[in-house]
């Protein structure tokens, strides 16, 4: 296994294993969760290193986890008392548990293997330092964890698929049909906790939070189904350890950040041109309706003044401007769009609706009168 | 060192001063964005300061704090129109939109960070100190670019106090009344970014969001008025700034930020715990009283109830029958009652149990409790 490729795929694991919880966070309104999780863990980490010594291993995975769990837990618990708004007691919570952890790693920094500032960074450019001989193969400790972690994230989403789906979007719905929606959204928590613990070696606090909502944010502006969300967020998160690795690597700077920030390039990427929820494609569809409605009041004011005795002052080019109040170039697009769509004539100045365009503008004047008239439908 | 040795120390004066500046100016807005609901945009705002940091050190050339302020504020404020943007166009909540733009915006930061690092000599430009903030670097200058932040924002909030307060309590009204209140909504999120600037040095970007959040929190719980929220939070953030550098002046080895923020929790919780009319403890206490008042008088009623029912003034009820009729065990209620001579035991026949008799001075508490309404359930 080459270096470049265990870091690559130790990105990727990390991407996939946070993407599938980050899904559900993110759909759930919880995206800020993983945010919370991801520095509280800190304290967790010193926490059972000073009680136990352990700097690794399934005891380290579960006491962090646990804190990173027990933070939601706190901040929840101070939102029911309600003398706190709910995101305030988010922002209260998990400063303070991560203020005790820096406190703690600062007094024992000689002798804990992490400090302050690979708790924020993390170090996956050195993820091959640290391995374990699997079928003759040195493979690195962080790769086995998020493995392992990632198949259990894996297991969970498509095991309880249907019950997280219907809890993720009709919470009351879930509870009549006995899935225990509370139960399910704290398996979700953690599972994130554990997570951004398997995580925590390889790319630190914050970007963690970048794996777990970015991705799946990304697929959430693209598609509308969940599996398919969950599907695209994975991919973006593979996709980004790629790009990332090779860009970072490239210029010489950090890998993890170069990871993070690849995840927002494809998040640029589906908010400009998804093609339902991107910001180009909601331009178009804004600007074709202004342009039916601007082709409909022109139908609207051909057919109010055809056959009146001022049909040849207004149903001519000039008048647009003059009483309509739009630009000479409006008036020309305008006119230009009607007579493509065939619902105008022109003759030098003067405007005439065609046979459609009148229909068009009496279904909008007298809605539903052409199908009363005509009830067999044409 | 002992305190007085620790007071006329050059370094720690100028960090006591410091945090003293960025305590009041991060509690005072910090009560605009807690009451605003957007705690967490604090949080992504000073994450969102890194990128701003790296790139003014690469514009200057140099560690000139100016510059890297000024990158930060520029990042910070485009941090918030980008959740501004994700939140009005398109279909992600704004917890998704905050998530996003910080941990974007720092991968950003982190990549800068490395690449500035990377460059020959920028290893001393130790703009790693951003991230936790390194209480000790300040200097005499630098305090003067905070303390002029500082005024700036103070002085903004004063000048425009009227419509912020109307603009976080009722933007509707405000808007109805003519205010531009989407140009003040971006003035109060570009301030509160001046004061996440503020603490970069002091506590960096990391913890930056609770000193926002904190001191807003616990003065709200001592008072209802917007001033003396403000004012409250500002004392707070002050405090817990003196608190902090002071002790780790003390401790050398523990870092200045952390401690701040442990302090501003403390205050925080303390006031959750005990402010007078929000407070936790007092609360559960007043609702405890009320529950004891319930009791007596339910105990006193059923008393005069069996009295009356017998058509005898001194009848002496049977603590079974009390019981029933109350609907729950008396004995504790009686046994208090009795000492503040309310109610008095009386011995029956011997063959029975403990009977109990309704007091002239119970009459009057009666009466008294029947009077006053049921104070009304605690309500936050």
């Amino acid at each position: 296994m080459t270096i470049a490729l265990q870091i690559v795929a130790t990105g990727a694991l990390v991407g996939v294993a946070a993407s599938l919880v980050g899904t559900f966070l993110l759909l759930r309104g919880r995206s800020l969760a993983s945010d919370a999780i991801g520095h509280a863990i800190v304290l967790g980490i010193v926490l059972v290193w000073l009680a136990t010594g352990a700097t690794s291993g399934p005891l380290q995975l579960l006491g962090a986890a646990t804190a990173g769990v027990a933070t939601v837990w706190i901040a929840d618990a101070l939102g029911r008392t309600r003398r706190v708004a709910d995101d305030a007691a988010i922002g209260l919570t998990f400063p303070a548990l991560f203020a005790l952890g820096v406190l703690l790693l600062n007094v024992y920094a000689r002798d804990v293997h992490i400090d302050a500032h690979t708790v924020l960074l993390g170090e996956i450019g050195f993820v091959w330092l640290d391995t374990v001989p699997i079928l003759g193969v040195a493979v690195p400790d962080a790769l086995v964890g998020l493995t392992v972690v990632t198949l259990v994230n894996l297991a969970f989403v498509t095991t309880f698929f249907k019950e997280l789906e219907v809890g993720t979007f009709d919470p009351a719905l879930a509870t009549a049909f006995g899935f225990a929606p509370g139960a399910l959204g704290g398996a979700l928590l953690a599972l994130t906790s554990v997570t951004a613990v398997a995580s925590f070696d390889a790319v630190g606090v914050v970007l963690f939070v970048a794996f777990t909502i970015v991705p799946a944010a990304t697929g959430y502006l693209l598609v509308d189904r969940l599996s398919r969300i969950l599907v695209l967020a994975a991919a973006v998160a593979v996709a980004s350890s790629v790009l990332g690795y090779l860009a970072a690597t490239a210029a010489d700077v950090s890998i993890g950040g170069g990871m993070a920030a690849a995840t927002g390039v494809f998040f640029a990427l589906a908010l400009a041109f998804g093609p339902r929820y991107g910001l180009l494609a909601q331009r178009i569809r804004r600007r074709s309706e202004r342009d039916a409605n601007e082709n409909r009041a022109l139908a609207v004011h051909l057919y109010q003044h055809a056959g009146t005795p001022d049909a040849g002052e207004e149903n001519v080019v000039g008048a647009l401007r003059d009483h309509l109040r739009w630009s000479e170039g409006k008036a020309r697009d305008v006119v230009a769009r009607s007579l493509d769509a065939g619902w105008i004539d022109r003759d030098g100045e003067r405007l005439a609706l065609t046979d459609r365009g009148r229909a068009a503008a009496r279904e909008i004047l007298h809605p539903g009168a052409a199908r009363r008239a005509a009830p067999a439908g044409s | 060192m002992d305190l007085a040795a620790l007071a006329g120390d050059y370094t720690v004066r100028t960090v006591v001063a410091g945090a003293t500046l960025l305590g009041v100016t991060s509690g005072v807005l910090g009560t605009f964005a807690v009451l605003r609901r957007q705690s967490l945009l604090g949080d992504a705002l000073a994450h969102a300061a890194l990128p701003g940091i790296a790139l003014g050190f690469l514009i200057a050339g140099q560690r000139a704090l100016p510059a890297l302020l000024a990158g930060a504020l520029a990042s910070a404020v485009a941090a918030a129109l980008l959740v501004a943007l994700l939140v009005r166009r398109t279909r992600l909540k704004g917890d998704a939109a905050i998530g996003l733009a910080l941990s974007l915006f720092f991968a950003v930061g982190v990549i800068l960070l490395s690449y500035v690092q990377g460059r020959a000599g920028a290893g001393q430009a130790g703009l790693e100190t951003f991230l936790f903030g390194q209480a000790a670097a300040i200097l005499r200058s630098d305090l003067w670019v905070m303390a002029v932040l500082a005024a700036v924002a103070l002085a903004s909030v004063s000048a425009l106090w009227k419509e912020f307060e109307l603009v976080t309590f009722d933007p509707t009204y405000a808007a109805a009344l003519g205010l531009p209140v989407a140009v003040l909504d971006v003035a109060l999120t570009a301030l509160v970014a001046v004061a996440v600037v503020l603490g970069l040095q002091l506590v960096g970007v990391v913890l930056m969001s609770a000193m926002l959040v904190a001191p807003a929190v616990a003065a709200r719980q001592w008072t209802d008025r917007l001033a003396r929220v403000a004012l409250l939070a500002a004392a707070i953030g002050a405090a817990s700034g003196v608190v902090g550098a002071t002790v780790s002046a003390g401790a050398r080895g523990l870092a200045t930020g952390p401690l701040i923020v442990l302090a501003l929790s403390a205050f925080t919780a303390l006031s959750l715990a005990f402010a007078p009319r929000r407070g936790l403890v007092p609360a559960a206490l007043r609702r405890r009283s009320q529950r004891e008042g319930r009791r007596d008088r339910d105990v006193l009623q059923a008393l005069d109830t069996l009295r009356r029912r017998h058509d005898d003034p001194t009848y002496a009820a049977e603590r079974g029958m009390l019981d029933a009729t109350v609907g729950h065990p008396t004995g504790r209620t009686l046994r208090t009652l009795e000492r503040r001579g309310l109610v008095e035991r009386v011995r029956h026949r011997p063959e029975e149990g403990r009977h109990w008799r309704l007091l002239d001075a119970g009459e009057a508490a009666l009466s008294a409790l029947e009077r006053g309404p049921d104070a009304p359930e605690d309500r936050p």
